[in-house]
Parts: C-alpha cells; sequence; structure tokens
C-alpha cells in the first residue's frame, strides 16, 4: 500500500497534432497541496484535466489512489468521484439553483434520495459561507460566489484529490479575496490538491510543493518556500519576477 | 354587405374552419417534433451513415415546396398504394415538412451549450447519459424553445394550404364563401381570424419564455 494518492508517470498530451504536454512524472501523497506554476500555454491546465481523462492523453500512465485511469466507464466514474475539479470559469449549470448544482451529482453518484443530497448539499455551503445563496440560480450571484458555489459542488461528492484550474483568474481582482478565503479555509480541512493558480501568497502559505512547469515539462519543482523564495533554475526565477511585477494585479489576500 | 347576414351567415361558417385549422397546426406540429427530434438525435449523436440520411432528409424537406409536397403525398401516394384522405393528407406533408424545421432547430439548440458544460458533468462523473438529460436537454430545449413556436405560428398559417386539396379549413371556407358572395373583402375577415389565432400564441410563447428562462440569464449576456 503506496502512500501515493496520485502517481503520474511519462505523461504526454496534446490537442490536434500539438504536443502539449511532453512526459510529466508527478506524485501527490495524501494530503498534500501542490502549486503548479507555469507561463499560459506551458501545459499545466492540460496536466490537471487529463487526470480524471477530461482531456484524453496521448501515452503514459495516471493513478488516482492505486487505480490506473482507463477510458471504461466504470473505471472513469470511479476516478472521477475521487478526484473534484474545480474549473477557471466556474462551470455550474445554470438552470438549476445553487443547492442543485451541488446536490445532484451526490444523488448519481452516491445513491443519495433528493433530500439527503440536499441536506449534505446545504450543510457544505453552508460551511463555505454560501448557505444563505442555495436556492438562487447562478448567473444571479457574482462571479466570486459562482466559483465558491463550484467549490462547493466539487467538495461534496467528497473526493480524494481536489484539482482546481486556475480558480481565481477569471475574476476581478476584488473578487479573488473570497475565493482566495475559500481555497485557505479548503486547504486547512487537510484535503490533498492540486491547484494551477498565480496566487503566490497562497502558494507561500498553504502550498507543500510547487512544480513549476514551462513548455510541456516539469522545470522545477520543491518544497513551496524553496522554489518561490530561491528559485533554482533561471527560467522558474524569471517567471516569478515577471509575476510579482504585474501591475494592478494583487496577488496578495491580505 | 349588410351587418345580419355578415355576423349570421359568413362569419359562422368561417368559423367553423377554426378547429379545423387548429387541428390541423396541433396535429402536424406534433409529427413534426416527434419525427424532428428522431431526425436531430441522428445527426447529433448518429454514425455517419445515419447522419447523412438525416441530413439528406432535411434538405429534401427544405429545399422542395410544401404545396408539391402535399400534392405528392395526397394523388401521387394512391399509385404506391398508400391512400390518405384529404385531412390526413395534409398533416402527414405539413409534418414531415415541419419536422425537417423543427430537426434543425433542436439540433443547433443542443450544439449551442458549450463545451463546458459537458466538461463540468463528467467532472462530476455523470455518464453520457445523464449528462444530457439532467444538463444537456433541459438547457437546450430552453434555447429551442422561441424558434419552435415560431415554426408553430407559420404552421397555422401553412395549413391554408391544405384546402387546396379539399379539406374544408378556414381559407377553404373563405374561398367558398368569396366565390358564393363575390366579396372578396372577406379575404381580409380571413386575414383577421388568422392573426387573432396567431397573436396569441405569440403571447403565450413570451410567457412560456419568461416563465422557463434561466434567472439571470439576460444580465450575464449584457
Amino acid at each position: 500500500m503506496s502512500s501515493e494518492l496520485l502517481s503520474i508517470r511519462g505523461l504526454k498530451a496534446g490537442y490536434g497534432s500539438v504536443e502539449v504536454l511532453r512526459g510529466i512524472d508527478l506524485d501527490v501523497v495524501r494530503g498534500e497541496k501542490i502549486v503548479i506554476l507555469g507561463p499560459s500555454g506551458s501545459g499545466k491546465s492540460t496536466l490537471l484535466k487529463c487526470i480524471p481523462y477530461l482531456v484524453r492523453p496521448w501515452s503514459g500512465e495516471i493513478r488516482v489512489d492505486g487505480l490506473v485511469v482507463k477510458s471504461d466507464p466504470a473505471t472513469l466514474r470511479s476516478v472521477r468521484v475521487s478526484t473534484g475539479f474545480v474549473f477557471q470559469q466556474y462551470n455550474l449549470f445554470p438552470h438549476m439553483t445553487i443547492i442543485r448544482n451541488v446536490a445532484l451529482p451526490l444523488e448519481l453518484n452516491r445513491g443519495m434520495s433528493r433530500r439527503e443530497a440536499e441536506k449534505t448539499a446545504l450543510s457544505v455551503l453552508t460551511l463555505l459561507g454560501l448557505g444563505d445563496l442555495a436556492g438562487k440560480y447562478p448567473l444571479e450571484l457574482s462571479g466570486g460566489q459562482q466559483q465558491r458555489a463550484a467549490i462547493a459542488r466539487a467538495l461534496a461528492i467528497d473526493p480524494k484529490l481536489l484539482l482546481l484550474d486556475e480558480p481565481t483568474s477569471a475574476l476581478d481582482p476584488e473578487l479573488r479575496y473570497e475565493v482566495v478565503e475559500t481555497l485557505y479555509q479548503v486547504a486547512k480541512q487537510g484535503r490533498s490538491m492540486l491547484i494551477v493558480t498565480h496566487e503566490l501568497d497562497f502558494a507561500e502559505a498553504a502550498a507543500d510543493r510547487v512544480v513549476f512547469i514551462d513548455e510541456g515539462l516539469i522545470v522545477e519543482e520543491g518544497d513551496a518556500r524553496d522554489v518561490l523564495e530561491r528559485p533554482r533554475k533561471e527560467r522558474t526565477e524569471r517567471f516569478l519576477r515577471r509575476l510579482r511585477s504585474r501591475v494592478g494585479e494583487p496577488h496578495s489576500s491580505n | 354587405m349588410e351587418i345580419n347576414r355578415f355576423l349570421f351567415e359568413i362569419l359562422p361558417y368561417l368559423a367553423e374552419g377554426i378547429p379545423v385549422t387548429m387541428q390541423l397546426t396541433l396535429l402536424s406540429f406534433a409529427l413534426g417534433l416527434a419525427l424532428g427530434s428522431v431526425l436531430a438525435a441522428a445527426r447529433v449523436f448518429g454514425s455517419k451513415p445515419v447522419s447523412v440520411v438525416s441530413r439528406a432528409y432535411i434538405e429534401f424537406f427544405r429545399g422542395t415546396p410544401l404545396l408539391v409536397q402535399i400534392f405528392f403525398i395526397y394523388f401521387g401516394l394512391p399509385a404506391l398504394g398508400i391512400r390518405l384522405d384529404a385531412f390526413w393528407a395534409a398533416i402527414v406533408a405539413i409534418g414531415f415538412n415541419s419536422a425537417s424545421y423543427q430537426a434543425e432547430i433542436l439540433r443547433s439548440a443542443i450544439k449551442s451549450i458549450p463545451e463546458e458544460q459537458y466538461l463540468a458533468a463528467e467532472s462530476l462523473g455523470m455518464s453520457t447519459v445523464q449528462t444530457y438529460r439532467f444538463i444537456i436537454f433541459p438547457q437546450a430545449i430552453r434555447v429551442a424553445t422561441p424558434a419552435l413556436v415560431n415554426e408553430f405560428v407559420a404552421l397555422i398559417k401553412y395549413t391554408s394550404l391544405a384546402s387546396i386539396i379539399g379539406v374544408a379549413e378556414l381559407f377553404r371556407r373563405t374561398e367558398y364563401m368569396v366565390s358564393y358572395t363575390f366579396r372578396p373583402e372577406i379575404y381580409l375577415l380571413s386575414a383577421a381570424i388568422y392573426l387573432a389565432i396567431c397573436l396569441p400564441t405569440s403571447q403565450f410563447s413570451k410567457m412560456l419564455e419568461s416563465k422557463y428562462a434561466i434567472p439571470g440569464y439576460r444580465r450575464a449576456l449584457v
């Protein structure tokens, strides 16, 4: 019994004839929180989407909690239920209330009755401070609220690993704060997280490890503080400097 | 024309055509919706050959005049041993024709749902069937509703073509009255009756749209 929750070996993926991931090896230990950094187009989002096969890899092996990810329906469902996914654009279902958004996956995957599912959903929403908005529709909420609801939806199925793809990038700076707060809150619960983000403060404060990806390969990885403060590779250093110097975009959450 | 004759002779005679017009509309719309759903499904989910057959059907019925289709089904099919009375021939012709339009409305509504909705559903462990049932179709039907109601209103008017094979609907009765009384202004009266049927239908559609509108949707588009 390994303590690895996620293990990725030799992962290659792309779109059409363009290779985006050129051989990624990555392990996530139970309870570990990893921040993935990298310039846009570096393949970090593709990497995240490959894990629950939202993007089909070209080659390589992905194991989630010991189970090799394959494209048969039973394996896919099992992998997807143990990995929650939070999208950059929230992707809530606009025709359902927030509570239905959160409850439906519970009914379908956990065999809960509607009443049970909505009870669980409401408790997760309340935990994230969204209890009052349960009866609203997604498009009636602010972007920050929608993203927190999306986080609640992903958390409600109680995934072993939470995957977050730039959860704050689509938000105006003043709305990022509330989402970052939610991320801290989730991180404190001890759930394993793999987060693609440019929120350096969050990475520094909450991540166990930082992985820097460029051009489809892992350039550097290590303890969050080490990588962020004393990057060994020049490319990492350049990227961090650029990120920190961006005007008008506070990465700070305090 | 004296008011009495108008009120007690002409108007009641025309009015008797209204239920027939409505029956033609409802039945041909229902047939069109059923067949259109199958055709849309064939194009969205079908294998290449199935999709091609569906496409061919749609192009054929959209690309040939409804009048020709009505004539063919009423006068042509009996030669192949299929005999329909005028009422049913009209329903089949208008329904088959409408199916091609309704199929396109449904298909484009399904296609209009963004890829991200599929991804989100998949990421939550939903199967393909569940994804369509709970996420895609409920949104697509909202997208399709205004266009489907347009199609319904169009059918109310197209059913007047059934007069040509002798179905005693509103327009057939209009023509009869005109030739009987030599009063062409009866055409105007007939048009007014069509308008009186179509307007509330459009109103009803607006009601339906706002009742099932996705809250916040309009604001989000702005």
